[in-house]
């Protein structure tokens, strides 16, 4: 199973993430923003977190212009995966590879700590290691993780089952507690928490360690 | 040729450091600011024969998140 990990200008969490990649078992690739496609095979695709030209108009917005963004859509498209953590999150609503938008923290100031998160009742492979209703502690570092969309938005999220992750403490003002949504056929994850930073027991902290495993089990008997 | 486009969060959209400058100017003694939204101007220098439409399709595609901004353009 193959892995490719998007590298901007500005990414500073694309290695963290490759290596939960290689962790889980995955054949991990890093992959040049300006390069016009993705390598042979890859199953899942990693936008990673970080600054991607500096959030220079708004956060995600001129990465999501890149030449690899049109193949990670066109992969998208296909059917394939694709892992979205933070600024990667950001990347993904400005590609609008997921609905709604990451605004300004309510009170403006970035927040870098570990928060408590809820697993949500989407059918996903990224939350397949977990149960439903699971209390989680990932760390988060951002400073436009408010997560906004209009309330038609917000309630074919719900209904449709596609909120992955909320807060249990809701620390920066998201509409609905939301900290990470799937695409409709699951397969697109964007989320602000860093589940790459709690997936190594030298860190400390493993509980990010279930969303790897269980996208690789999804992988290996898709 | 100039073309000059205004990027502002929609109505309804809470605007935090619209917020922020409104109890700021509060905190200094500006009574009776009722509120304060903060926006983007950007200017561009266009070859003569650029058309709004083309203006607003720099818009759509990036100058502005329409999902939650609006924008004006002045030619």
């Amino acid at each position: 199973m193959k892995a490719a990990v998007i590298v901007f200008p500005g990414s500073n969490c694309d290695r963290d993430l490759a290596g939960a990649f290689k962790a889980a078992g995955l054949e991990t690739t890093m992959v040049w923003h300006k390069d016009a496609t993705l390598p042979e095979g890859v199953d899942i695709v990693g936008v990673p977190g970080g600054f991607s030209y500096g959030d220079y108009l708004r956060s995600g917005a001129i990465a999501a212009q890149s030449p690899i963004c049109r193949a990670v859509a066109d992969h998208a498209v296909r059917g394939g995966y694709v892992l979205g953590i933070c600024n990667g999150f950001q990347v993904l609503t400005e590609m609008q590879l997921l609905p709604g938008a990451l605004m300004r923290n309510q009170r403006i100031k970035y927040i870098c700590r570990t928060v408590p998160l809820i697993v949500g009742e989407a059918d996903s492979v990224f939350t397949a290691g977990y149960e439903a209703g699971q209390r989680i502690e990932i760390p988060i570092a951002h400073h436009d993780g408010n997560y906004t969309a209009d309330q038609v938005t917000l309630a074919k999220l719900r209904g449709e089952g596609r909120v992955a992750f909320t807060y249990a403490e809701n620390p920066n003002g998201s509409h609905h507690d939301i900290a990470g949504i799937v695409s409709e056929n699951g397969r697109v994850l964007g989320m602000m928490p860093h589940p790459e930073r709690a997936a190594d027991p030298v860190l400390g902290n493993t509980d990010g360690r279930a969303l790897f495993a269980g996208l690789v089990d999804a992988l290996a008997t898709a | 040729m100039k073309a000059r486009v205004h990027v502002m969060l929609k109505n309804g959209v809470l605007d935090p450091q619209g917020e922020a400058i409104r109890h700021a100017l509060g905190s200094m003694g500006f009574d009776g600011v009722e509120g304060v939204r903060q926006g983007k101007v950007i200017e561009l220098d266009l070859a003569d024969g650029t058309s709004e439409e083309q203006v607003a399709q720099m818009c759509e595609r990036l100058l502005a998140n329409t999902v939650i901004e609006s924008y004006r353009i002045e030619m």
